[in-house]
């Protein structure tokens, strides 16, 4: 975990935050906090990427599905990410992660099971768009 | 927590006083007080929620190692009757369906280990994948992922992993009824596909203890414990099936609450009444995934067996008990002297049968069912013995108990430092990840000691052993 802001306590479990200037870059922010609990990002080179998209007219959900989704093709592929994108199109969100494979290099963190509805919030202030939930470790 | 607003029932329940024209069921939280003075307020909120919930019977419960989850406390305890529009929740059972513990007992003593413990603590993390990003040996195709759905730990065993004995010392003898495949996503079913035969990471880990006390004599002989004896216990659940089947149905669930009426409380508690097209799904997805735990542990038992084989090969390995604790489980209890079929969720708190259950195999049927309090790596672990009269549908505590957030364990302590530390305690840590050492550091869980003591003097179960960690092989 390099940012301290982009975490949140728990008392199990770990918050994860992102904020941006849009839904889209704060939860390309959160994502990168979520997968810096498994692996420091600068661990993990570029060396393979995963395009996935999802409906979800809920942006709150759709934060949770996001995440989640990120865990799932992780988990398919046996790898780690590091670097996200993310466009919407009203409910139609299409994203990339960019990772690898994981390999004797990147010192293991924890794992993240899944992201809740614990603590689950979108919202938009003065500063811009901020993104947060707790994942279960 | 501020306990100023509880009542004291005796020396180890307490309860929030309702306040008038609150409609919800009691709440009884079961502690001590020093240990409800250490809960977090969030204990409090959640189980009152968890009281709100449509078809409660009878109080909303907190075990002693109660601390804040999602939706349910972590030591949350909740009894449904489907005929009274009881709900079923995906958040009262959680991520990591049907983690628990397999405890097994060995014919070594701790001076047998002596000589062995480190090359053992290097067999078993080199053979036993441990951490995130580790698979295992084994991989599935889909449909055979549907058969381990359905058959639990008996598929394991028909493969070779483990003998005939273990299933009967495990819960539901290794297979629940009623799982439904069908009601499983195809990318749940993908995600397990190389995941069984595999630890996690987190709070699971596999352990080599010594029986360092026995408490209960008569007991300790039923369960084929005694003094200065090894054992080995396994924590862990149904990897990535069970994660992808609670990420489905907890928004699934989330959004039908709604359109069945339901007012959450909170939107973790994401439920459906059982008796509804939305509940009977996640209860067939759930018994799939609690089959698909009972089936990882059971080859998890094996590939213990083949290390110690090579290292001890004395050593003979059996089954004590197999016990989940995140689950939701169709039992029938006395309420009002009446006997009633409950939905009893359990999300970090173990089942604790009395004597004469008639689900305990014969071997403890005068002791009680077997019940584990796992600990934290430095600290050490309980086996109990259920007891009659228990006051929460058969239920107890499942571990220490975290006391303090993974973000501050970071601060406080560092991986490399802690395993030395605990070494030179004589404890063999092994693990891939030193940020899981520092969060799972055992100063950031309660003391599973008081716990212990706090759970037998409520009445949930009767200590039996202390187990005293030797090595540790960390996800």
């Amino acid at each position: 975990m390099n940012d301290e802001t982009a975490y949140f306590e728990h008392g199990a479990d770990i918050g994860v935050i992102g904020r941006g200037a849009t839904v889209e870059t704060a939860f390309v922010e959160a994502a990168r906090a979520m997968f810096a609990i498994m692996a420091e990002p600068g661990e993990v080179d570029e060396s393979l990427s995963v395009a996935l998209e999802f409906e979800e007219a809920d942006v709150e959900f759709a934060l949770v599905a996001w995440l989640n989704r990120l865990l799932a093709e992780a988990r398919l592929q046996g790898a780690v990410f590091s670097r996200f994108e993310l466009a919407r199109d009203g409910a139609h969100y299409r994203g990339r992660a960019f990772g690898c494979k994981w390999n004797a290099s990147i010192a293991r963190g924890t794992e993240v099971k899944g992201a809740t509805l614990t603590a689950l919030s979108v919202k938009q202030d003065e500063k811009g768009w901020e993104a947060r939930c707790i994942v279960d470790v | 927590m501020d306990i100023t607003r509880f009542k004291a029932l005796n020396e180890t329940c307490w309860t929030l006083p309702k306040v008038q024209g609150e409609t919800r069921a009691e709440v009884q939280l079961y502690a001590d007080r020093e240990l409800l003075a250490e809960m977090d307020d969030k204990v409090a909120e959640q189980i009152l929620n968890v009281a709100r919930l449509p078809g409660i019977v009878g109080p909303a419960m907190a075990m002693p190692d109660a601390h804040w989850g999602y939706g349910f406390p972590i030591g949350g305890v909740a009894a449904f009757d489907a005929d009274q529009g009881g709900i079923i929740s995906a958040g009262g059972v959680g991520f990591d369906i049907s983690c628990g513990i397999r405890c097994l007992r060995t014919n070594l003593n701790a001076i047998d280990l002596a000589s062995k413990a480190v090359q053992l603590a290097d067999s078993l993390y080199r053979n036993i994948p441990a951490g995130v990003g580790q698979e295992g040996e084994i991989k599935l195709s889909t449909s055979q992922i549907d058969d381990i759905m359905l058959q639990g730990a008996d598929w394991a065993l028909a493969r070779g992993y483990g003998v005939d004995e273990d299933l009967q010392y495990i819960e539901e003898r290794g297979c629940v009824k009623g799982a439904d495949p069908g009601q499983v996503s195809d990318l749940a079913k993908k995600r397990q596909r190389g995941e069984m035969g595999t630890l996690g990471s987190g709070n699971h880990y596999l352990e080599v203890q010594v029986v360092e006390k026995i408490f209960d004599p008569a007991c300790a002989e039923a369960f084929g414990l005694h003094e200065g004896q090894i054992v080995v216990s396994i924590h862990c659940g149904s990897r990535g099936l069970g994660h992808q089947i609670g990420t489905d149905y907890l928004v699934s669930l989330a959004k039908a609450a709604g359109r069945l009426g339901i007012d959450l409380p909170d939107r973790e508690l994401a439920c459906a009444p059982i008796n509804s097209p939305e509940g009977q799904a996640y209860l067939g997805a759930m018994n799939a995934a609690i089959n698909c735990a009972l089936a990882n542990r059971q080859i998890l038992t094996h590939l213990t067996r083949e290390v110690f084989a090579r290292i001890l090969p004395e050593a003979r390995l059996e089954t004590l008990f197999d016990v989940s604790h995140n689950t939701c489980k169709l039992e029938s209890h006395e309420v009002g002297g009446k006997k009633r079929w409950l939905y009893v969720h359990r999300k970090g708190a173990t089942r604790a049968f009395a004597p004469e259950h008639p689900q305990l195999p014969e071997r403890y049927r005068h002791a009680g069912q077997p019940v584990i309090i796992g600990g934290s790596m430095g600290t050490g672990s309980y086996v109990l013995a259920g007891l009659p009269g228990n006051p929460a549908y058969a239920s107890a505590s499942h571990g220490a108990g975290r006391s303090m957030s993974r973000n501050a364990a970071l601060k406080r302590w560092r991986g490399r430092e802690l395993i030395d530390e605990l070494a030179g305690r004589g404890i063999l840590i092994r693990t891939r990840s030193m940020r899981g050492a520092a969060e799972e550091a055992p100063g950031a869980y309660k003391d599973v000691d008081r716990v212990a003591e706090a759970t037998e003097k409520a009445g949930l179960a009767k200590r039996v052993a202390f187990l005293r960690p030797k090595v540790c092989v960390k996800g």
